[in-house]
């Protein structure tokens, strides 16, 4: 018999559009500002709404939404927290209801200390691999190709980077890698990899970049 | 204070024995009272290279299982005075070399020698383990290639991590960069590495540059280390052993200069 489909598991990104209030006509300005500022951001992007800062006596008009957003070329997919009469009513509008987003990691996270950078001062060899965890990573020698650095922060790398790089080991978005020669087999922030099979862009190899995701996720490599 | 020498590599082929034999000749002929020992279990080759394996009658293995005693199994060099070698056994499993044994080999022979040079096998198995442990110093011999680059890196790595000094927290094992089989007109034409690609890959103070020769093989199968005849080679380590000892001497054997039209008219000889 034929397959009819294969299921699998997938970490999709997802935008979160965490509501302040009801206000159509308000949501309506603030999203044409961001059209402005970033139009490509808004071809169909998939995004969930959050309820988590409305009252939950609140009764959100989920199809008035729906077509507000997609005016604004954002497809409306699910919600995220609110109350069990706010989600049912989601759900009877058609939506998903995502799971509430781990609350502790942005709770702990202004509490506890960031710890401090892992400095290495001496080259990391082939079949080398550093890990800096919940902490960024600071190198001040050469990476050779076949070492490995992680951390869940970011990466700096005062030589030439000729190994792997993997920042935001554990989903940090916002981490970026520093690197004084671009020479990179991999890099990796947040687990968007990307590899140089055929070689590294000649504008940036041996050049001093930094890396960062963009908000539709692609690795970004720039010199600076 | 004498000091323990590990010659090593991780790819099998780039010259460790030939290093080995003569470094540990070119030391002994400077005076210095050197015993070398060949931890390819299994494998042997130096007894082979220095010329004495007809005369291996206890090795290592012995030593450590304590069927013989160091100095029944230490064999005099032919070609030099203050120069002894100990043979890795031919016949054993190599998992019979133990850390135990080794260090009490080695602090053994500190006591009446100067220099003790340790021939690592290839690979990063525990053989190579046991001959980079307890060193002092490291000759890394790499050849003008990437493959061999990239495995000279991942034996630097290994000895930063785990060798007894880096255990212990002491000052690190001084590491030595020896680039052998190095040929200048193929390195010129950017068939092979340069020299310099190598420092910049590796990152550790450059020993020496040995020459691709044919004089290498004739010696080896003579059974006399290179370093006692006249060739490129053995002046090259003379010039290794020389630097070891804190002499500073120019490098040669790293430029390639256009033979000119007499010497193509008559030979390079």
């Amino acid at each position: 018999m034929t397959q009819a489909f294969k299921l699998k598991v997938a970490n999709l990104p997802v935008w979160v559009l965490h509501v302040q209030t009801l206000q159509a006509t308000l949501i309506a300005r603030q999203l044409q500002t961001h059209l402005q500022q970033t139009p490509d951001f808004f071809s169909n992007t998939p995004v969930a709404l959050g309820l988590s800062a409305l009252n939950p006596e609140a009764q959100p008009d989920f199809a008035a939404l729906l077509q507000l957003l997609s005016q604004h070329g954002l497809r409306l997919v699910g919600v995220q927290g609110g109350s069990p009469t706010q989600q049912a009513a989601a759900v009877a509008a058609g939506l998903a209801v995502f799971a509430d987003a781990p609350a502790n990691r942005s709770a702990a996270a202004p509490s506890s200390a960031p710890s401090p950078a892992l400095v290495i001062d001496k080259p990391v060899r082939a079949g080398q691999k550093i890990y800096a965890e919940n902490a960024d990573l600071v190198v001040l020698a050469i990476v050779n190709a076949g070492a490995e650095l992680i951390a869940d922060g970011d990466i700096h790398v005062y030589g030439p980077l000729r190994g792997r790089a993997m920042a935001g080991a554990r989903g940090n978005r916002q981490a970026r890698i520093f690197v004084q020669g671009m020479e990179a087999e991999l890099l990796s922030i947040a687990g968007c990899f990307q590899m140089f099979e055929d070689g590294i862009p000649a504008d940036v190899r041996g050049k001093p970049v930094q890396i960062y995701l963009n908000p539709a996720e692609e690795l970004v490599i720039e010199r600076w | 204070m004498s000091k323990v020498i590990v010659v090593t590599s991780g790819k099998g082929g780039v010259g460790k024995t030939t290093t080995s034999a003569n470094f540990s000749s070119g030391l002994a002929l400077r005076g210095k009272r050197t015993a070398v020992i060949d931890f390819d279990v299994g494998l042997r080759n130096l007894d082979l290279i220095m010329g004495c394996e007809r005369r291996v009658v206890y090795d290592i293995i012995d030593v450590i299982n304590g069927e013989a005693t160091l100095k029944q199994a230490l064999i005099k060099d032919k070609n030099c005075e203050n120069l002894y070698v100990l043979a890795a056994s031919q016949t054993r499993d190599k998992d019979a070399l133990t850390l135990e044994g080794v260090e009490r080999i080695l602090n053994e022979l500190k006591e009446t020698f100067d220099c003790v040079v340790c021939d690592s096998p290839a690979g990063i198995e525990s053989g190579a383990f046991m001959a980079m442990y307890f060193a002092d110093e490291a000759l890394v011999v790499t050849n003008p290639e990437v493959s061999s680059v990239r495995d000279s890196d991942r034996i630097l790595g290994i000895m930063a991590a785990k060798s007894k000094r880096a255990v212990e927290g002491r000052p690190p094992i001084k590491e030595h960069l020896l680039i052998t089989r190095y040929d200048v007109k193929r390195a010129a034409s950017e068939e092979m590495l340069k020299v310099e690609d190598i420092e910049d890959m590796l990152r550790i103070p450059l020993i020496g540059v040995v020459p691709e020769s044919e004089s290498v093989l004739a010696a080896s199968n003579s059974g006399v280390p290179a370093i006692h005849e006249k060739s490129d080679v053995a002046e090259a380590y003379k010039d290794v052993v020389a630097r070891f000892l804190g002499e500073d001497v120019p490098m040669r054997f790293t430029t390639y200069t256009k033979a000119g039209f007499f010497k193509r008219l008559f030979g390079e000889r």
